[in-house]
């Protein structure tokens, strides 16, 4: 099942891949992004690309799109040789891509969104306004959606604004339809809508590449799949015939229970309670709490208003109702030094944006939250600073050239680690971990999850946020999985299995189950 | 939904109001000829204001326009006073290309080097003075100095509007268009709005910044021309601060300044208060020096104004939330 | 857990020695620079070698270096306040309107010191409360702060301040050391210390990289903010104190222009114009270099406006060479 595509036998419809990544290598500075991978699209065909965060999944579509230029290997359209230096050159060979939501122009009508780039001219070169609302109106038709073209994009929620970026795909020519992870926001009416889509653009002979990481839509849409692993490709092939457990088996390269080494901790007494946190937008009644020691998962899709929430437990965001407890006494916490003082500490999904200083040194990343440790009356004592750094780098078995080095030149999972070190430093008792482990090497993520498993052995409450399965189950004592900002379940012993938590997650009633 | 176009009657409605209540008291300020004459006046900032809100929509500042306008303006004079016999039109040209030559200088300093708009404008917004004064000496071309055929043409009436208050016209319709109807008026929005996703769509974000700072400095010079012509006289220090003026219309017209969102209307609306007010200062005898005033409170009004209506919405999670809203 | 490589290791605190990395630095480039002008006006004009000369030349900068070491630290946090030369002249208004009115010297500094921390808090409330950008909000301020200064005014000035209140401008310490060059030297050690020694100002190049991992780090980002935009709201009162003092007169176009030197000195001493790195020396030796090219163009009678063109380049200048540098390089 390995035949990495190229052999492929069975399937005569399919002969000529429309577009071919031949050895692809790409490299950013300490990340090797794409190891000499390959990738075949084929007409009227689905290929799923999966694989883990940090796989490669993304470059591969900037790779595709002309964002980015490889440093190796090369892109055969139809058999031949195509260089995209430009978004253009791939925008006129056909190739187009659907983003989640960054794709789109608040302040431009739905017209111009579907045709920025290649509206229809008038004579003196003018944009051709009627026929550009005209054309708009029939591709939103023939896709089901009632939406004005001539509204603007801000105007419109959501799903509306996916449709606005279906439509656009389809306004070019496209013969190579790239959707990249689709359906994260939409529900799952609009998803079976979304499959429908994905048929008709199959029928028209499109070669789409889907990309995802929900096992139950690649088996209910796609033909084909590519599995990437530290950005390389792993295995490819045909979808009938290949096992869930074949295609986790690829994308994680070892089993679940290598990955996770969970140890039980002694779980003691209640140390936070939240009870009724609300948010106009973001979450409403979220109820829980957490013991000394324990590993509090909290899983969801993409978009469930797990990290909004989180970030109202140290003040970023303000709730509008509720009440956090810690040790049993009320606490207001209005901002991220109040959570630092309480012991709440959160180390965010986005490392480069809010957990890092990219451009600062390591020492002075780790001392940041806790510099009123390591001076006297507000003057830096660098030996203390120094030190404390290396106190917690040296914990995290961090691998770096010297503590001057800025944050920036580490690898990612380095760089998480100057981030845990630098949470630890300040003597937390509880650490929210968002996505710890969301683009980082393996290696790193085993050092990762033993540290946690570490870290709750000796007392520490832990919240994992995350959006792996395996990941959750392995390393949570208890899980609770949050839907649309609201709790929909908190599971816990026989019912943490995968399908359960999916199930809450999207929101399909579980029969016979009382949790 | 609609806030721009709100903005926009807002600020229609404001510049009426302020009218009524002068003519109230003054009903001369709405005699037709007054009226001209206030929209005449106000042209050369409209001009201006149609390149700097390009220049803004796509996330940058202009602040070397009146510097640029004052070294165009001399220029022109400087011709004017060699080869009087030289016919206007081509001095007319002339102000247009050097004016987008200025421009490009800022344009390619933004696009090439990446040096912040800020440091780069303000940056030639001196050098240009400066080299005013080099080709100069400091000294001033007066209006004896200069050919009639080279004042009269801005104060020259067709239907008793005078050119300088038609060119203010021509250059925003041609703007309407521009940013209605071709693409490079879609990619000034796109490069503002998101400058990411323009990238997706093919849109190179420094080749449009490069042209929108040459719109930009293309009406600065084609005002420079007009200024000098208009008031019969250049030296180093004509228009001195209009830059901020210039800023102020847009701002007060609903330019965001955080790019992408603004209209044409809004622009014009934005301009033609601060004029009305300019010139209503005089009737209602109040003194001029207050001018300088008024626009600064002007700007922190409207960026203000600005920040709370344009607030983004962000991802909204709750169902319920999303309809409610 | 981590089996690619052996066990814990040192990491070492430094890996270049600080030596080497002072000579490479930015600031030992300026401090070249510094001594060759020097050299060259030495040369160029024979009245330069004088101490009384010299001293004089110091008043090129020292009001300007005031307002620098503020602005360097909000440049560096990555705010900017281009008002800094409007507060100079409404802070001097307000000193003329005390005069008239019958105030003495202490009064009149209040006065000044008052008005210029009153214009940076509104800045500073105007960045922080409202969430605008500092680049707009001190171009608004720019007009308002003079427009005032020009209303109160008009065409007129204010003249006849006390004789004991040119102290701060034309008083000497000692020898030819001045009031102004010895307020300079003091607060150089004192952005010095506070931007280098102190957690403010280790907070303050956090916020300057990355305000929002800042925020996350539980640094008061708004509060910071806030202090810097007073700083420099008070260094500029501070400067108008000293300008008023010089030259005995207020009039509302006092220091136009003033913001762009400012800023050039700012960002010729080595601050990131976006922020997040820069050093107070190296504003510190900016200041003498401006000062020195001004007072040695000023020897060869150059007119004031000339200079500004070599500011106005000097400004991009340092920007664009190094990176025209890197992209012919590279």
């Amino acid at each position: 099942m390995e035949d990495h595509g190229h052999s492929t036998t069975a399937d005569p419809a399919s002969a000529a891949p429309v577009l071919t990544l031949d050895k692809i290598t790409k490299t950013f500075p300490g990340v090797k992004a794409l190891d000499g991978v390959c990738l075949d699209l084929y007409p009227g065909q689905v290929t799923a690309l999966i694989g883990e965060n940090g796989a490669g999944k993304s470059t591969v579509v900037k790779t595709l799109t002309g964002i980015y230029q490889p440093d190796g290997g090369q892109i055969l359209l139809d058999g031949h040789p195509v260089p995209f230096a430009t978004p253009q050159d791939a925008a006129d060979a056909g190739v187009t891509a659907i983003h989640q939501e960054t794709v789109l122009f608040d302040e431009l009508t739905v017209a111009e969104n579907v045709f920025i780039g290649h509206a229809p001219k008038s004579r003196f070169g003018l944009i051709n306004t009627r026929a550009m609302h005209d054309r708009t109106g029939e591709i939103l038709g023939s896709i089901g959606a009632q939406i004005d073209p001539g509204v603007k994009l801000k105007d419109l929620g959501i799903a509306s604004r996916h449709l606005v970026a279906i439509a656009r795909a389809l306004s070019v020519e496209a013969r190579v339809v790239i959707m990249d992870e689709p359906t994260a926001a939409l529900s799952q009416k609009e998803i079976e809508e979304l499959y429908e889509l994905v048929d008709t653009l199959k029928a028209q002979g499109k070669a789409i590449l889907f990309i995802s990481h929900k096992f139950d839509e690649i088996f209910r849409i796609a033909d084909r799949y590519t599995v990437f692993r530290d950005g390389q490709l792993v295995g490819a092939g045909q979808m009938i015939g290949v096992a869930e457990e074949d295609l986790v088996q690829m994308m994680v390269g070892r089993s679940v229970d290598q990955l996770f080494p969970k140890s039980r901790a002694e779980i003691g007494e209640e140390i936070l309670t939240v009870a009724g946190y609300s948010h106009p937008t973001e979450f409403e009644d979220i109820n829980f709490s957490l013991r000394r020691g324990e590993i509090l998962g909290f899983y969801g899709l993409v978009g469930a208003g797990r990290s909004e929430f989180m970030q109202s437990l140290i003040g970023i965001t303000k709730p509008s109702k509720g009440a956090i407890r810690i040790d049993g006494d009320v606490r207001v916490i209005r901002s991220p030094a109040a959570a630092i003082k309480a012991g709440i500490v959160y180390v965010p999904e986005d490392r480069g944006k809010q957990g890092a200083i990219l451009d600062m040194p390591i020492f002075q990343n780790v001392t940041l939250p806790s510099l009123h440790m390591t001076s006297r009356n507000g003057f830096i004592q660098l030996a203390e600073e120094l030190a404390l750094a290396r106190q917690y780098t040296e914990r995290l078995d961090l691998r770096a050239a010297s503590l001057d080095t800025n944050v920036g030149a580490l690898s990612g999972g380095n760089q998480q680690k100057v981030v845990i070190a630098k949470w630890l430093a300040t003597k937390p008792r509880v650490i929210i971990l968002d996505e710890p482990t969301k683009g980082i090497d393996i290696g790193s993520k085993a050092a990762v999850h033993g540290f946690m498993s570490e870290l709750a052995a000796q007392g520490l409450s832990v919240i994992l946020v995350s959006s792996e399965i395996p990941e959750i189950l392995g390393m949570s004592d208890r899980v609770i999985v949050m839907r649309e900002g609201r709790i929909a379940a908190e599971l816990d012993g026989d019912n943490l299995q995968p399908e359960t938590l999916v199930r809450h997650a999207v929101g399909i009633s579980v029969e016979g189950e009382a949790a | 939904m609609n806030a721009l176009k709100s903005r926009e009657a807002i600020l229609g409605g404001a510049i009426l109001v302020l009218v009524a209540l002068i003519a109230s008291r003054f009903p001369g300020f709405i005699a037709p000829a007054n009226i001209i004459a206030v929209f005449t006046d106000t042209s050369p900032l409209m001009i201006l204001a149609m390149g700097q809100m390009v220049v803004i929509l796509t996330r940058c500042i202009d602040l070397s326009v009146a510097a640029n306008l004052a070294l165009t303006g001399m220029v022109c004079a400087i011709i004017n006073v060699a080869a009087p016999g030289l016919p206007v039109a081509l001095i007319l040209i002339f102000a247009l290309f050097m004016g987008a030559a200025l421009g490009a200088i800022n344009g390619l300093l933004v696009w090439k080097l990446s040096i912040p708009p800020i440091v780069v404008t303000l940056g030639t917004m001196t050098i240009f003075r400066g080299v005013i004064f080099l080709l100069t000496e400091g000294k001033w071309i007066n209006a004896h100095e200069m050919s009639p055929s080279f004042t009269g043409v801005p104060r020259q009436d067709i239907l008793g509007l005078p050119v300088l208050g038609w060119i203010g016209i021509v250059v925003a319709v041609v703007m309407m268009v521009v940013m209605a109807r071709t693409t490079l008026g879609r990619a000034f929005f796109a490069v503002g709005g998101n400058p990411h996703a323009a990238v997706y769509t093919g849109i190179n974000v420094g080749r449009t910044q490069f042209l929108a700072f040459v719109i930009s400095g293309m009406l600065a010079g084609l005002t420079g021309y007009l200024w000098v012509a208009r008031y019969a006289v250049a030296y180093v220090d004509i228009a001195g601060g209009f830059e901020l003026d210039v800023v102020a219309a847009c701002v007060i017209g609903g330019i965001s300044i955080a790019g992408g969102a603004g209209t044409v209307v809004g622009t014009l609306l934005g301009a033609l208060f601060l004029g009305v007010v300019k010139n209503a200062l005089p009737v209602i005898d109040v003194s001029p020096f207050w001018q300088l005033a008024i626009s600064g409170a002007a700007i922190i009004i409207a960026v203000a104004f600005n920040a709370q209506s344009g607030r983004s919405k962000g991802r909204v999670i709750l169902k319920s939330a999303e309809h409610a809203q | 857990m981590s089996l690619t490589e052996t066990a814990p290791r040192q990491i070492p605190d430094r890996l270049r020695s600080p030596l080497a990395a002072k000579l490479k630095s930015w600031e030992s480039l300026l401090l070249a620079v510094a001594i060759g002008i020097f050299i060259l006006n030495s040369l160029a004009s024979p009245y330069f070698l004088n101490a009384w000369n010299l001293s004089d030349a110091t008043f090129n900068f020292t009001e300007k270096a005031m307002i620098a070491f503020a602005m360097a630290l909000l440049i560096i946090s990555g705010e900017i306040d281009l008002s800094v030369a409007s507060i100079i002249a409404l802070a001097s208004t307000a000193m003329g309107v005390a005069m008239e009115m019958g105030a003495g010297t202490p009064v009149l500094v209040l006065a000044g010191l008052t008005t210029g921390l009153i214009c940076g808090g509104f800045n500073g409330l105007l960045v922080t409360r409202l969430g605008l950008p500092s680049i707009v909000v001190t171009i608004g301020t720019m007009s308002l702060f003079r427009g005032i200064s020009y209303i109160i005014l008009g065409d007129g000035a204010f003249r006849g301040y006390p004789s004991d209140f040119s102290w701060f401008g034309q008083g000497y310490v000692f020898w030819v050391i001045s009031v102004e060059f010895v307020i300079f030297a003091v607060l150089a050690v004192f952005y010095g210390v506070l931007l280098h020694k102190t957690n403010f100002g280790r907070s303050v190049y956090a916020i300057g990289n990355n305000a929002t991992g800042a925020l996350f780090s539980g640094i008061r980002v708004d509060r910071v903010k806030m202090i810097l935009f007073l700083l420099t709201g008070l260094m500029a009162g501070l400067a108008a104190v000293c300008l008023t003092s010089r030259l005995g007169s207020t009039r509302p176009s006092i220091a136009t222009g003033m913001e762009l030197e400012v800023v050039t000195m700012v960002v010729l001493g080595g601050v990131n114009i976006l922020g997040g790195s820069g050093s107070i020396p190296g504003v510190v030796i900016a200041a003498f270099v401006m000062g020195l090219v001004t007072f040695g163009l000023g020897l060869l009678n150059v007119p004031g406006i000339v200079m500004s063109i070599f500011i106005g380049l000097l400004l991009i200048g340092v920007i664009a060479l190094p990176r025209l540098w890197s992209m012919w390089r590279g």
